[in-house]
């Protein structure tokens, strides 16, 4: 074993920090509020945003101190997502804070990069959420100098203040939200909506090379998406688990019956399994050693994890898992959204055929 | 002060000076690495070790391999070094500690466990070996039927719980010895098994006397000292440290690369996601040495072994598949009586017929689910109605 093998713990300050992200979770991100809001004119929540990003500093995680940021890593991101993921918050993080942040740390906008790292700016990669860190990258049309053109499936567009557009130069362009049409689309998961970005000839600035830009935001995207997945199956194992251990019937804690509890023992095993792998992945990307192959790794293993914990959750509650009341379809609808967002499971898995050489027919 | 990396350097770079590996005889070599406190470094001094850290082990044995010493043949005497010396330390007295620990360590003693029974499978606690105790010479006498007991036609010694008082609860009557396998009325035979091979043995014991300074904890405490032994073998099953692509996966790994023309598609997809969940399988047992090794031990170890287990099956049978034609031969049926097994050895049929062991020996996966169910998640233990109840009165 020449490698040396990634960090898969937690330092104390990660500990630290995760007890403070889920304490402000704790008051201002009940599951209640976050029902109500999804059905809302504003999905997401700016209050809570504000406290994340601006207050505790979270959203220049990224970002260099010179240039604004707190100069930490993804490891502590990492940390941060597993939390969000718990509370299934409506916010734009991992658009602002790791996809549109990793996008303008490779152009190397330092403008930008303070307005995000302040998190008084939301910035939004304009992709589709689906896309793959291997993907064919859509483009608009560039014109005169302005920008026409039409990206749908666009993950927390609405909250955007600024968009990264790819343009058929080449090139990634600063777009002001105020230039541009966003309109909503009914999304699976609630609260984190998709959105269309109408361009109809509008100003933009010029970053930088589109390719490495989104390759190396999606590369961290798919990897410390794993994060946020370990944060929704562990939700829903603890929330099931406790419920299980409440509920009775037949004059027994349903928790008590075998077939159950052989479920979620198998659950638990899949869960510790997912935290392993997203640990290495959020590692991997801080130090950079072996990190397209552990990303691929983690983000094939996640998805279905995270899915199977909702599913899981959903089932052993019973009808009241099945009801808009209960948060398990919150989980249930991002974790499933998850398990498409920045490559399904199948197209990390095809990565990972290349990286290891184990080729199709 | 505790003993750091850098005074075991010195103490191992001392030991391969006063004995030279190229010019040592091996055994000599390995009794002497023991005296030195070399061994095992976390176990105690004059016992093969030094106190120190166990995570400092790998720096010595780094230097010693370094340096083309001997090794004590670690997969041989897999279950003296795994399951009897941990139980032994904590539970052995002086004497013991100091009669048993070095021969075993050294390989010298080879070691076997006599704990189930054709009747005591994952109710271990329900075993009906009896020891008596003899008036007089107070020595134990013991008669019963031990079954699955690898090593045993090698060993010198077993570690043995047998049924001390019949009419206490089960758990309660059970007691925990150090057994000698060449006393006349240990009998062992082996018992084949689906590989055709026979690695376990029965065991019969009929009159095996034991003095009872060869008792292992108190009288009726060998459940509980027996949980000492289970936990480590659990440990040594699911625990191995691997390399990427390293265990079950290896060869059908091979196999894909060196043989394009038995490749499908379905096979393609189904082998990536082995791969996948062997590879973080291997990182879930890092994580779990990583909390070892930072003193915040995880309760990931029950789940590494059911992970084991699974994979093993899983990734050995689509091997036979994937050799289609091939997959219809086996290598060889003859009954033999290997010294080491290797689930990942021989040939692909061999492997997948092998590891569907890897989820009955060790504890069964169903039971190692309740045990995470119970211990980990705390769910509702299972409905016992055997707990107060004498066991000579149980159902059987």
């Amino acid at each position: 074993m020449s490698r040396t093998e990634p960090d898969l713990l937690y330092s104390e300050e990660e500990e630290a920090l995760r007890a403070a992200v889920r304490d402000l979770l704790t008051d201002h991100c009940d599951p209640a509020g976050v029902i109500a809001r999804a059905e809302s004119d504003t999905p997401h929540d700016r209050a809570l945003w504000k406290s994340l990003a601006e207050a505790m500093g979270l959203a220049g995680l990224l970002v260099p101190e010179e240039l604004g940021g707190q100069g930490a890593s993804h490891r502590e991101v990492a940390v941060v997502l597993e939390e969000l993921g718990r509370s299934v918050a409506p916010v734009p993080y991992l658009a602002s804070a790791v996809v549109a942040t990793e996008a303008l740390l490779e152009c190397g906008d330092r403008e930008l990069l303070g307005r995000l790292a302040s998190g008084r700016t939301v910035g939004v990669l304009a992709v589709g959420l689906h896309l793959a860190p291997g993907d064919a990258l859509p483009a608009v049309r560039l014109e005169d100098g302005r920008l026409h053109g039409e990206v749908t499936g666009v993950a927390d567009a609405a909250a955007a203040d600024v968009l990264l557009v790819p343009a058929q130069d080449g090139g990634l362009y600063a777009v002001e939200a105020d230039a541009v049409t966003v309109t909503p689309q009914t999304s699976l998961d609630l609260t984190r909506p998709l959105a269309t970005v109408t361009l109809t000839g509008a100003e933009g600035r010029r970053l930088g090379d589109t390719e490495p830009a989104v390759r190396r935001a999606l590369r961290s995207a798919a990897g410390l998406l794993t994060s946020e997945q370990l944060g929704l199956a562990d939700w829903a194992l603890t929330e099931t688990v406790r419920y299980l251990k409440e509920r009775k019937q037949f004059n027994r804690p349903v928790g008590g019956f075998q077939a159950l509890k052989h479920r979620l023992a198998q659950l638990w095993l899949e869960v510790v399994s997912l935290r392993a792998a997203a640990r290495a992945a959020a590692d991997a990307l801080t130090t950079g050693e072996d990190t397209d192959l552990t990303v691929a790794v983690a983000q094939s293993y996640a998805g279905p994890v995270a899915v199977h914990a909702a599913e899981e959750a959903l089932q052993l509650h019973g009808g009241i898992g099945m009801t808009w009341e209960h948060p398990v379809h919150l989980c249930l609808k991002r974790a499933k959204a998850d398990s498409i967002a920045h490559g399904t499971s199948g197209a990390h898995r095809a990565a990972v055929a290349g990286l290891v050489d184990l080729q199709a027919p | 002060m505790s003993v750091d990396a850098a005074e075991l350097r010195r103490r191992t770079a001392e030991l391969l000076a006063t004995h030279p590996p190229a010019s040592t005889d091996r055994l000599e070599f390995l009794r002497a690495r023991f005296d030195a406190g070399l061994a095992w470094v976390h176990y105690p001094e004059g016992l093969g070790g030094l106190g120190a850290p166990r995570s400092l082990q790998a720096v010595v044995d780094a230097e010693l391999e370094a340096a083309g010493a001997p090794d004590n043949d670690p997969r041989r005497i897999g279950i003296g070094l795994g399951m009897a010396a941990p139980t032994i330390l904590k539970y052995g007295t002086d004497e013991q500690k100091q009669r048993f620990l070095r021969p075993l360590w050294t390989g010298e003693e080879v070691w076997c466990q006599l704990f189930s029974e054709p009747g005591a499978g994952s109710d271990l606690a329900a075993l009906g070996t009896r020891a008596v105790r003899e008036e007089g010479s107070g020595d134990w006498v013991v008669d019963g039927q031990k079954v699955w007991t690898s090593s045993a036609h090698l060993a010198r010694w077993a570690i043995l719980i047998a049924r001390t008082d019949p009419d206490l609860p089960k758990h309660a009557g059970i007691t925990y010895f150090l057994c000698d396998m060449t006393d006349p009325g240990v009998e062992v035979r082996p018992l084949r098994q689906i590989t055709g091979e026979a690695e376990f043995n029965e065991v019969f014991l009929t009159g095996v006397r034991i003095p009872d300074d060869r008792r292992l904890g108190e009288v009726g405490d060998g459940w509980r000292v027996a949980q000492t032994t289970l936990n480590n073998e659990r440990v040594a099953i699911g625990g191995m440290r691997l390399p990427r692509e390293g265990g079950m996966i290896a060869p059908v790994a091979r196999t894909w690369r060196e043989r394009p023309e038995l490749r499908t598609h379905d096979l393609h997809q189904r082998l990536l996601k082995l791969w996948v969940e062997a590879e973080v399988s291997r990182l879930t047992a890092e994580r779990l040495r990583q909390q070892l090794v930072a003193g915040q031990p995880g309760p990931e170890g029950a789940g590494m072994k059911l992970a084991f287990a699974r994979l093993n099956q899983e990734i050995s049978g689509l091997e036979v598949e994937l050799r289609g034609p091939e997959g219809l031969l086996y290598d060889d049926w003859t009954m033999r009586r290997p010294e080491l097994v290797d689930f990942t050895g021989r040939d692909a049929g061999y492997r997948y017929l092998r590891s569907k062991g890897n989820s009955i020996e060790g504890g069964t996966s169903e039971v190692l689910l309740n045990i995470v169910a119970e211990r980990v998640l705390g769910l509702p233990a299972e409905p016992r109605t055997d707990k107060d109840v004498a066991w000579k009165d149980l159902a059987r």
